[in-house]
């Protein structure tokens, strides 16, 4: 009966969103006499939104329920599985996670129906018509080639489970804080359509879409640390960032929403880069879709890809090619008829902003081209895999001038700065960075060029972050500025941490016996013994270690080889301890084989010190934490103006009487 | 200065340098593409062309039966990866995946040292039931295709 109500709900909501469309395109060409037809686009949008949230409530309750006549459930669950895990498996998989993305989808263009009162009405009318237009796209796949609620012939007597690697509190949370970034976004590129549109391009329509592309970006920036966290504890390499297709199909959206961010405040603040901002909106949202035809057509295989059916990659790459070059022709049709913004000097606020926008669109382009080349080669028949030794120093090439540019940029003042203003700053900015360079040299040898630049530029942002502070009374300051502080911190911040992890990590990889000791940086890891464990769906070899950190108390260390029976796959956990200077990571693999003469049994054990790993997070939860601190302030900000705004007007209404 | 520069001029200007700049970007990443893309290598390829010394290949094959064995080091491992034409002797350090058997697919991340021996630094074995590297999965087909081929003689 669930599945039933759930798939009814979702065409509901697809005949919901056609009428949107249409109700909208019809009273925008009727202009001014639509008004019956335009009331109903707010209403359908909002209804839409609360319809697909019910669907996907369904499917929640038949993966709780674990409702095994349900193919997708019977697929994908369990009946012996945490609770918590039954319900992230209702996204775990490629229908569920689909319809989490319409959800959004429809419940974001809900969000705006209802609470973005600040545009002229024919804007918000084109919005929430481009909105439902690529709302039905993905309506139809889900509907037409990837149902979640279809029922199987007769019910299965028990489920094939969970891939283990999804079996992780940490995963449980990953997709859908990453789908609210990604499609979150979708909203900046029915706000740049709408705009083209109507050729609205004002600084209030940057005013307007500012707080739901700094959304999307908080969740995007939350989403991308928990998965490189993720990466870093779940696959045991101990790595946190591979370059790998998956990784990169997150990182270009925000790479995009990072640039749109800054040139919607140029727009707002100063009228100009108004087609730029545009061109991002729709860059994007499109690097989104790009990213999940990458991962969800089976192109690529990983852990993400669940859909192999190619029918499903061949749906969403028409989707894609509509929706992507829809949005261009219009631009290209349009752009030349949005009036020219301001003009401004070089050295300035908007200056800088400008050069940073182009920076992380060259380093996006430079990202792009890496994950593309090896399916574009292999169409051609070469087989290829791109990885660090490109991405990392081509992307340094513009992301190292970008962080120059980014430490200065805050303390430059919008429309023109004379040079003398600033002289103080890059100094004290010139010599920490000539500092730190000379005491890591000094201090280490052998330290490659990139983490040397990485850890100098990384401390300079982190320093130059809190110099707009400076001379400004700290009660009265904006709460965006405090939002900017902290996330331009937390860039330096995670920078540092990269660095220093490349840096300075050490690796032991040994084979030990129970009682013997492996030296690793400042540690001493002392393998007790090997202890078989049992779990809930799962067996594991247990190694009971004990680390001291320069001879310190002996910390309890336990990581284990993992072996799940539903579905048969091992996992190995790996064991870390934290301090305030770094992370001791700890793997254990297999007995060593072929030791039979020997007298005891030994294990592979694979041991790492990070120093200074974990700022790596800690950077991308302060970026995402400034980021929700300037939207609360822009959001209070507005709150404030419209009460002001109401309270005059009331008042006039008092004194016209 | 810039008071000259009339609006319209200023943004040609900058889409002139933003558009010289995403040029840029790709024709650096197009140059360092074909320097550092890491080429994948199925024995007989190296057999036939061996790739330079110090460049990043993968290479991929099945791993031969009693061929496996571990070093007195424990971590250490030697085994020839082939594939029914050609045969390359493989060296890695490192936990092994999961489902790394004899006679299964492997696909090794690395490079030909001077010796011949492959070093690898990664390994990517048969990760579960439904997730198999794509390189191992044609190579499977294509396996497939010559025995079918070669027993139909």
């Amino acid at each position: 009966m669930m599945a039933e109500f759930g798939l009814a709900a979702l065409w509901l909501a697809a005949a919901l969103a056609a009428l949107q469309l249409l109700a909208g395109s019809l009273s925008l060409k009727a202009g001014e006499e639509s008004g019956q037809l335009a009331a109903l686009v707010r209403p359908l949008a909002i209804v839409q939104g609360v319809l697909t949230g019910l669907s996907f409530a369904a499917l929640l309750v038949l993966f709780v329920n674990t409702d095994l006549s349900v193919k997708l459930v019977a697929m994908n669950s369990h009946s012996a599985k945490p609770f918590i895990y039954k319900l992230s498996g209702a996204w775990g998989n490629h229908e569920g996670s689909m319809l989490l993305w319409v959800t959004v989808m429809a419940g974001a263009g809900g969000l705006i129906a209802l609470f973005e009162r600040r545009l002229p009405e024919p804007t918000m009318l084109a919005t929430l018509a481009a909105q439902a237009f690529v709302g039905l796209g993905f309506y139809a796949f889900l509907l037409f080639s990837s149902n979640p609620f279809e029922r199987l012939p007769s019910p299965a007597p028990k489920g094939l489970g969970l891939n283990p690697l999804l079996q992780d509190i940490g995963l449980a949370f990953h997709p859908p804080t990453l789908y609210l970034g990604y499609v979150g976004l979708s909203i900046a590129f029915s706000f740049a359509v709408g705009a083209l549109l109507t050729r609205q391009v004002t600084p209030d329509f940057a005013r307007a879409m500012r707080p739901w592309v700094l959304g999307a970006w908080i969740f995007l920036t939350i989403g991308i640390t928990a998965g490189s966290y993720w990466a870093y504890y779940e696959l045991g390499w101990g790595g946190w960032w591979f370059w790998d297709p998956v990784e990169n199909a997150s990182l270009m959206p925000w790479l995009a929403a990072t640039a749109l961010l800054h040139s919607v405040s140029v727009l707002a603040a100063r009228d100009a880069l108004r087609t730029w901002t545009i061109m991002l909106g729709v860059a994007a949202f499109s690097m989104s879709m790009v990213g999940t035809f990458l991962v969800r057509s089976g192109i690529l295989t990983s852990v993400h890809a669940f859909a192999v059916d190619p029918e499903r990659g061949s749906f969403i790459l028409v989707l894609l090619a509509i929706y992507i070059g829809g949005a261009l022709t219009l631009f290209a049709l349009r752009a030349g008829t949005i009036a020219e913004g301001e003009r401004f000097a070089v050295l300035s606020r908007e200056g800088a902003l400008v050069f940073n926008n182009v920076m992380l669109t060259a380093i996006l382009a430079i990202v792009l081209v890496g994950t593309l080349y090896p399916l574009v080669t292999e169409a051609m028949g070469v087989k290829v895999s791109v990885g660090p030794p490109y991405f990392n120093p081509v992307g340094a090439i513009f992301a190292l001038p970008m962080l120059a540019v980014m430490a200065i940029g805050p303390l430059l003042r919008w429309r023109r700065e004379s040079f003398a203003a600033i002289r103080l700053p890059v100094l004290v900015l010139g010599l920490v960075t000539v500092a730190v360079l000379a005491i890591v040299m000094a201090s280490s040898s052998g330290i490659g060029l990139l983490p040397l630049a990485g850890l100098a530029l990384g401390v300079s942002v982190a320093v130059a972050s809190v110099l707009p502070l400076r001379g400004r009374k700290l009660r009265r300051m904006p709460l965006s500025v405090w939002g900017m502080v902290l996330a331009h911190m937390g860039i330096g911040v995670a920078i540092c941490g990269m660095a220093s992890e490349s840096a300075f990590s050490v690796e032991r990889l040994v084979a030990a016996k129970a009682g013997d000791t492996v030296e690793v940086g400042p540690w001493q890891v002392r393998l007790v013994a090997v202890e078989p464990v049992a779990g809930p769906n799962w067996t594991a070899l247990e190694g009971r270690m004990q680390a001291r950190y320069d001879d310190g108390e002996p910390i309890e260390l336990a990581p284990q080889a993992r072996a799940f029976w539903t579905p048969p796959q091992q996992t190995s956990e790996a064991a870390l301890l934290t301090r305030w200077n770094g992370q001791l990571y700890a793997v254990i693999g297999e007995q060593v084989h072929g030791d039979a003469s020997a007298d005891a049994p030994r294990w592979q054990l694979r041991l790492w010190w990070k120093p200074f790993v974990t700022l790596i997070w800690y950077g991308g939860l302060l970026i995402a934490l400034g980021g929700a601190l300037a939207l609360v302030g822009r959001v209070l900000t507005e709150l404030r103006r419209h009460a002001a705004l109401r309270r005059i007007a009331e008042r006039r209404q008092e004194q016209g009487r | 200065m810039s008071g000259a520069i009339k609006p319209k001029h200023q943004r040609l200007v900058l889409a002139l340098l933003a558009i010289a700049a995403l040029i840029g970007a790709g024709l650096l990443a197009a140059w360092a593409l074909r320097s550092q893309a890491s080429y994948f290598y199925v024995p007989s390829d190296i057999a036939a062309a061996p790739p330079a010394p110090d460049q990043a290949v993968r290479l991929g094959g099945m791993v031969q039966a009693g061929s496996l064995k571990t070093l007195p080091d424990g971590v250490t491992v030697r085994f020839m990866v082939g594939d029914g034409k050609a045969n390359v002797p493989v060296r890695y350090s490192g936990i092994l995946p999961d489902l790394f058997v004899e006679g299964s697919g492997v696909v090794a991340e690395g490079r030909l040292a001077a010796d011949g021996t492959f070093v690898a630094d990664n390994l990517l074995a048969k990760h579960d039931e439904n997730y198999v590297p794509r390189e191992l999965k044609d190579m499977t087909d294509a396996q497939a295709r010559a025995t079918v081929a070669e027993t139909g003689k």
